[in-house]
């Protein structure tokens, strides 16, 4: 199946999804796959950089242990719309509404989605959701957390609670929508001879996600549905004082949110197992491993919402079960973790960036997944929960997972996406600071939590501040490195050598078609013969 | 913990003990595993490195041993540690029969402590050396958590609810109390230390900052301003149950169902009279709501009045344990 490729001089000779249209009406209006991932690619971008602007103030403000800059009320807003943004309006949307909306047809060979215009009309529900959210912000924010508890978001909040939360209820339709596309291509529009079992791991980890994203994000719904209702109207679901339950709350929020975390991390799964073959030019080791570890989590996730929850006077019973299963979740990710070591066995092993994000995201994950143990852990969860243990933990999984994924990704399909590479050199340079810069921000937060430090405190004793600068060091060295790609990305575009139709000699069918690729992705609809990842042997 | 870097929390409880040692263990599965990734990785990395750019792999089909062995081996170490940290769990969850106890009602941003004895104190709580201390806690307004890092505790602190956590301190000195879950504009400032003082210390200070009222008095005298007594009569007489040798022990009620009559059924029958009515007596309540008219501190004063009423022979036994 190889693609005769010759070499192309300029992009311009040849009519792609790209340069098939320069109309803003045939960008706004478009329902083809590859423009509405770009649409997200852009809208994600600014959301990740007013979330991360969130970010940089509250380490800064945390240099010194009165607080440097801010007003604890204002610290408070800072981490609320820090979470809001990322996990929202960044995480959530990351890699399925970009790198899935783009490869999703492409990687099944399909001319588009399922629903074509039900994929532009779910980003519309998400930048409607964004600007609320944004618009609750730059209002005078809201100050709840992300995870808005009751009673003190639906009675005690005097901030945009509402906005906000209508915002994240819009948003999720958008999500509903897109796992809804994903789930009936997958079944109907693959390819003749793209068996199940043929089909790239991206693909299953998307199909899982998508199951998440359609059972789990109509719970979130109902849940602001119902803080709304007793915000606004004073009807007593979540406040004892109106005779509502005081946990309520948090097991319907949790019932999502958690599930939503492997919205986050299947993804980037997928994509490093692409990324893993690619740069180690392998077969991935246990192909149905991978795949039905994919599935596992995604089932799994559902039972363990409790494990938010062990010290709120849950019944210790439940606690038990929720513990019990919570562990189980780690054997499908241990699963992950060394079928991707050991795909790396013999393999042709590349420094490229994307590569270099892989295995950056597989020692970050690791230590994300074994961080959770101690979480699991009844006895030891008493202690480090509600500390920066938990804000450390779930940094590694998801800026060391899920963003790693999302920036490896987004390194390997570039060439695909746009049709041009960037600088090599700066690229892998800014893998490594951020692998660096992260560690240097995260790490000692599991410290500082293990010492009893509770999160979001605007201040906080003075024994605590050598770890706080310490972290707020590597949040410093981490921004640069997230500032350098934006720069040669946007550099790229304009000025980077033209890519050719598959740069890493790669398989999978979204590399047998010229990059950037035809509107219609492929002439012909390929007929795939062969099994994922069918590298060829060392002879 | 004086400044500079400490690594280690202070270690004060008998719960902390146990506690740190299922740390260690955690620390050093994740250190062993971590290493072992990111060796075969740097391993693979050097060893495999891509020499030209035509190098092709050396392809390796999957193995069914190594996927049972590294499915099964964390499957029995996550089982391990199940069994251990659960019933380490369990252990710290149940208070020693002769706890002393103190109550806690936290609110927008304080924490307010009364003992039986009578004593108040607000974002300082003294405790014995040695002596088991249960917390029956509670909020005024949305949730807050009760931490004592050096002791390893932490609790929800619940509106409507009452919530426990018990320890025992090893180590007298001065720790940390925190609020562990975000309850608004003030919440890292609803913070405070908790003083574990040898016992004769803690005699001294409790005779010290005696308010000459036990929580039980208090709760007496609200019993009779409130107009409780012209019902609950202790001779049966009147319209209400009556409230003697009631605490801790099984009621009936109207619905055939049996109910302890304990902290919550208490609290419950003060702000909702008619949410649980005893058999033998009309439906709703003829009793009015307290709701509103009461504190969660006064509350607390009627149930340890209710309390003395049933268990008088267990003051004097307290008393001397004391001793």
């Amino acid at each position: 199946m190889s693609t005769v490729a010759l070499p192309e001089t300029s992009l311009q000779s040849r009519v792609n999804y790209l340069n098939a249209d320069y109309g803003i009406k045939s960008w706004l209006l478009t329902t083809d796959h590859k423009r509405i991932a770009l649409l997200y690619l852009a809208s994600i971008t600014v959301m990740f950089v007013v979330g991360g602007a969130f970010a940089v103030v509250m380490r800064l403000h945390l240099i010194v242990p009165q607080g440097a800059l801010v007003q604890p009320e204002t610290y408070n807003k800072l981490f609320t719309m820090h979470g809001i943004m990322m996990i929202f309006f960044f995480l959530i949307p990351s890699i399925p509404a970009t790198l899935g909306n783009f490869l999703v047809p492409m990687m099944i060979g399909a001319r588009d989605l399922a629903f074509p215009r039900v994929n532009l009309l779910s980003w519309y529900l998400y930048i409607i959701g964004a600007i609320l959210a944004l618009s609750a912000i730059f209002s005078g924010g809201v100050d709840t957390g992300w995870t808005f508890y009751t009673p003190y978001s639906s009675t005690y909040a005097h901030t945009h609670v509402i906005a906000a939360a209508l915002g994240i209820f819009i948003a999720g339709f958008s999500s509903i929508l897109t796992g809804l596309n994903f789930v009936v291509t997958i079944h109907k529009m693959r390819a003749p001879g793209l068996t199940w079992f043929r089909l790239p791991l991206f693909i299953w980890a998307h199909y899982a996600t998508s199951i998440i994203q359609l059972l789990g994000t109509p719970v979130l719904a109902i849940t602001i549905v119902l803080l709304a209702l007793e915000r606004l109207l004073h009807v007593g679901i979540f406040n004892p004082a109106l005779g509502g339950d005081p946990l309520l709350f948090q097991h319907l929020f949790w019932f999502y949110s958690h599930p939503a975390v492997y919205i986050m991390i299947l993804p980037s799964m997928g994509v490093i197992s692409e990324l893993v073959t690619a740069g180690a030019r392998k077969r991935i080791f246990g192909y149905g491993f991978v795949a039905f570890s994919s599935v596992a989590i995604a089932v799994i996730s559902f039972l363990v919402w409790g494990h938010h929850m062990f010290v709120t006077g849950m019944s210790v019973y439940a606690g038990l079960v929720f513990s019990v299963l919570s562990f189980l979740v780690a054997i499908p990710s241990a699963i992950k973790v060394f079928n991707w070591t050991a795909t790396l066995y013999k393999g042709s092993i590349s420094y490229d960036a994307p590569m270099l994000y892989a295995l950056g995201f597989i020692g970050l994950f690791t230590m994300g997944g074994l961080t959770g143990l101690f979480l699991s852990s009844l006895a030891e969860d008493v202690h480090v929960t509600g500390t920066y243990f938990i804000v450390a933990h779930f940094h590694y999984i998801m800026v060391g997972g899920a963003l790693m994924g999302y920036l490896g990704g987004l390194h390997f399909w570039w060439p695909k996406i746009t049709g041009r590479l960037y600088p090599d050199k700066w690229a892998r340079l800014a893998a490594a600071i951020i692998f660096i810069g992260f560690n240097l921000t995260f790490f000692p937060q599991f410290m500082l939590g293990y010492l009893g430090m509770p999160r979001r405190y605007a201040f906080y004793p003075p024994e605590f501040q050598v770890l706080n600068v310490m972290s707020s060091a590597g949040a410093s060295i981490l921004g640069v490195g997230y500032l350098i790609p934006l720069v040669y990305m946007i550099w790229s575009m304009r000025y980077g050598p033209i890519a050719g139709p598959n740069p890493w000699r790669a398989k999978g069918l979204e590399w047998q078609t010229p990059s950037p690729p035809p509107t219609e992705n492929f002439e012909e609809i390929p007929v795939v013969t062969e099994e994922a990842y069918d590298y060829p042997s060392r002879a | 913990m004086g400044p500079g870097l400490p690594l280690h929390p202070d270690q004060a409880s008998t719960i902390a003990v146990g506690v740190d040692h299922l740390h260690y263990f955690l620390t050093a599965i994740t250190l062993f595993f971590t290493a072992l990734i990111f060796l075969a990785i740097f391993y693979f990395m050097v060893r495999y490195r891509r020499r030209s750019q035509d190098e092709q792999a050396t392809q390796v089909e999957g193995s069914l041993p190594l996927e049972i062995a590294w499915s099964g081996f964390p499957l029995v170490l996550v089982a391990v540690l199940f069994i251990w940290a659960s019933s380490l769990y369990f252990r710290n969850s149940r208070p020693p029969a002769a706890s002393m106890e103190i109550f806690v009602v936290g609110k927008q941003w304080m924490w307010k402590l009364q003992h039986p004895e009578g004593n108040q104190e607000i974002n300082e709580l003294h405790v014995p050396l040695g002596q088991p201390v249960k917390l029956t806690m509670t909020s005024e307004d949305v949730i807050h958590d009760f931490y004592i890092p050096a002791f390893r505790v932490k609790k929800d602190v619940l509106p409507g609810r009452y919530s426990m956590i018990w320890f025992q301190a090893t180590k007298t000195g001065k720790f940390h109390l925190f609020c562990a879950q975000y309850c608004g504009a003030e919440h890292a400032a609803m913070i405070g230390w908790v003083y574990v003082m040898t016992p004769a210390d803690y005699e001294q200070w409790l005779s010290g900052s005696a308010k000459g009222e036990s929580m039980a008095e208090a709760g007496a005298r609200l019993f009779n301003q409130l107009g409780c007594i012209t019902c609950h009569i202790a001779d049966g007489t009147g319209r209400g149950p009556v409230l003697q040798g009631v605490y801790g022990k099984p009621v009936k009620l109207a619905g055939g169902q049996m109910v302890i009559a304990d902290d919550a059924y208490i609290r419950e029958s003060i702000l909702q009279p008619s949410a649980k009515i005893v058999a033998g007596y009309p439906s709703p309540s003829i009793m009015p709501t307290f709701q509103g008219q009461v504190s969660e501190e006064q509350i607390l004063q009627l149930i340890a009045y209710v309390k003395s009423l049933g268990s008088e022979e267990r003051q004097p036994e307290r008393k001397a344990a004391e001793k």
